[in-house]
């Protein structure tokens, strides 16, 4: 896979968004692609529009003007729960999982879309049912397995540490089997330790799992290890795109950060 | 996490997704079902008629709380959907069709009718919802009051004929014994199974986080309108057995007050596990029945009170235990009993 070849086709593509909320202007004229097999990060201080962005390929917000094309279909005029059937699947920034439910059934229930048993086999769980919760109970422990939450497997969500819970709400994207996958700031609030095996967890379903990804980060020194292109926003605008070196050294990225630390 | 037995290892993912995990669970279980269908030929019939009321009451709350506790959705309709199952089988009987036959037919009705008044949940959540659904509280009993008195029968409502299958007539409460706690057994396994598979998460999944239900592919809408036709199947169901169980069904029997008793069952049984309604309902209907007993007594210690407090008695302490319930144990029984549960399996180390 070369993931930098301007030939391939994008897997998603993003036409000159505009998303207001009243007077506020979270997104103007924002376009941005995903091309197949590549991570890219959006990037941009606080209140910059990347979640707001995310939300838009999610279904959750639909942007007053632009198009989002992925998989032949306008995910701007999707519902929400067909947009996972196509191949997508997230993280949030300020992690939903399921917390009464245990690691094991949140990554069960994200296999929804994968299963086909009706409401009525599901009532008696017999035979072809039975076979299909165990052929996917199989898939998903492996990602347990990959990302080293066997130990809490059977625990109730709720009650596990932010770390552990934005592992396993990791899992839990992971076990739609998307084409793509979006993380929105998967590394916020962690320790240095917990950052790194996350950071580690990406590039191996990067390169081991052949998705692509587009993660979002409020921290740019983060992404710049992780992502091959990078995309900047600031105030709802895009100001910059490019390799981690050029944006590194792009000015208007730098003044920026730079005004936001100044803010703090 | 669950504490288990020592020595009862997951083999494979079949034997860790089943019910029962080890032969002693098995026996248990033998034991339990045989002592409950040997019952009727040694507890008199009093007893039988307690545990009779007690078992459709499971029935319906096993219903709510599909609803209430896996899908988080209120409903303020149990009773009036008991009543459209009652009504069913009522008149279904009347024109000849045997009760064996009117049973699921009512659950469908009840699933049905329960579905339209679910509609609201598009767009309406919590409180608004509740108000919502306490429509079919009024419509429905209204309905059977006032609508073709030829069939319903109005406000006196309808009789109907004992159960029959060949010679067999099921017109005590050792016979009817039967039916309904062989539904009860079959409501609690498909409950217990509809938990544990693809529709109850999916069910969970939007209790516990609607919109990541969404973008996990859950259709919200579709699911709730699965939760509200199968928590009013089970209340048609119940509705049906009550029909054949009184012989004499009035809207009276169907209140708002009633619906109110379902969802205290749920909630002090312990919303969103299957043993929270069987312990919920047995619970409830045994306090009720306790305070009945009591009357007598408590009317000879203080002869100044009225009657009319006396009766009220029952929702008085039901109101109380309610209270109590929210306040301390809002998980419920069923959550008791699992630390319970857990205590013993570790013991003798008491922590
Ligand atoms: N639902 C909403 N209603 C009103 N304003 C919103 C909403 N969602 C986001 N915004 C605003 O849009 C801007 C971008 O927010 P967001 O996308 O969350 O930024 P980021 O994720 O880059 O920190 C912010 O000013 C935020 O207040
Ligand atoms: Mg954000």
């Amino acid at each position: 896979m070369t993931p930098n070849s301007v030939s391939t086709p994008p897997l998603l593509q993003a036409e000159n968004l505009h998303l207001f909320f009243g007077g506020l202007s979270a997104l103007v004229n924002v376009s941005f692609q995903v091309r197949p097999g590549e991570i890219l990060a959006l990037i941009g201080p606080n209140g910059a529009g990347k979640t707001s962005a995310l939300n838009c390929l999610n279904g959750f917000y639909r942007p007053q003007k632009g198009h989002i094309l992925f998989a032949n279909h306008d995910l701007t005029r999707t519902p929400t729960h067909q947009i996972s059937r196509l191949g997508i699947a997230r993280t949030f920034q300020n992690i939903a999982l399921y917390t009464g439910m245990t690691a094991l059934d949140n990554l069960m229930a994200a296999r929804h879309i994968r299963m086909n048993q009706s409401m009525f086999a599901s009532a008696l769980y017999f035979g072809a049912a039975q076979r299909e919760e165990i052929a996917h109970r199989r898939v998903v422990e492996e990602i347990i397995d990959f990302l080293e939450i066997e130990h809490i497997r059977k625990a109730t969500v709720g009650a596990l540490p932010y770390g552990l819970r934005k592992r396993v709400e990791l899992g839990r994207a992971l076990a739609l089997e998307p084409r793509l996958l979006l993380l929105d700031e998967p590394m916020a609030g962690m320790n240095v330790e917990e950052k790194e095996d996350m950071a580690r967890f990406i590039l191996d379903i990067h390169e081991r799992r052949q998705m692509t990804l587009l993660l979002v980060e409020h921290d740019m020194g983060l992404v710049m290890d992780i992502a091959q292109r990078v995309v900047v926003l600031d105030f709802g605008v895009k100001i910059a795109e490019g390799t981690p070196s050029e944006i590194k050294a792009n000015p208007a990225v730098i003044k920026a950060y730079l005004g936001e630390a100044e803010h703090k | 996490m669950a504490i288990r037995l020592a020595g009862d290892f997951d083999i494979s993912y079949a034997h860790d997704m089943a019910i029962l995990r080890n032969h002693g669970q098995w026996v248990m279980l033998i034991v339990f079902l045989t002592g409950l269908f040997a019952l009727p030929f040694v507890a008199d019939g009093k007893t039988l008629g307690l545990l009779n009321i007690i078992g459709i009451s499971i029935i319906a709350a096993h219903g709510l709380n599909i609803l209430l506790g896996y899908t988080g959705q209120i409903s303020l309709g149990q009773a009036a959907f008991m009543a459209v199952g009652a009504y069913t089988t009522a008149v279904l009987m009347k024109y000849g069709v045997a009760f064996w036959f009117a049973l699921p037919i009512s659950g469908v009705v009840g699933g049905i009718i329960g579905l339209l008044f679910g509609l609201p949940s598009l767009r309406i959540k919590g409180f608004y919802l509740a108000m919502a659904t306490l429509s079919a509280q009024i419509i429905i009993p209204w309905f059977f009051r006032n609508v073709r008195v030829d069939i319903f029968g109005g406000t006196p409502g309808l009789t109907i004929a004992p159960p029959r299958l060949g010679e067999l007539v099921f017109n005590t409460q050792e016979t009817m014994y039967f039916p309904i706690m062989l539904t009860v057994v079959v409501c609690t396994l498909v409950a217990k199974n509809i938990a544990r598979t693809r529709l109850g998460r999916a069910l969970i999944a939007i209790r516990d986080n609607d919109l990541a239900a969404e973008v996990l592919g859950i259709e919200q809408f579709s699911y709730k309108l699965r939760a509200f036709f199968i928590s009013a199947f089970y209340a048609g169901l119940a509705g049906s057995l009550w029909a054949v169980y009184a012989r004499s069904i009035n809207p009276e029997q169907f209140s708002l007050l009633n619906s109110v008793w379902y969802l205290g069952m749920v909630i002090v049984g312990g919303m969103g596990s299957a043993l929270g309604p069987i312990l919920g309902a047995s619970f409830i209907r045994i306090l009720e029945e306790s305070t009945v007993q009591l009357a007598p007594a408590l009317s000879k210690m203080f002869p100044q009170a009225a009657a009319g407090m006396l009766a009220a008695l029952g929702p008085l302490v039901f109101g109380l235990v309610l209270a109590l319930f929210l306040i301390f144990e809002p998980r419920g029984l069923a959550h008791r009993w699992e630390l319970l549960k857990a205590a013993w399996r570790l013991r003798p180390f008491a922590h």
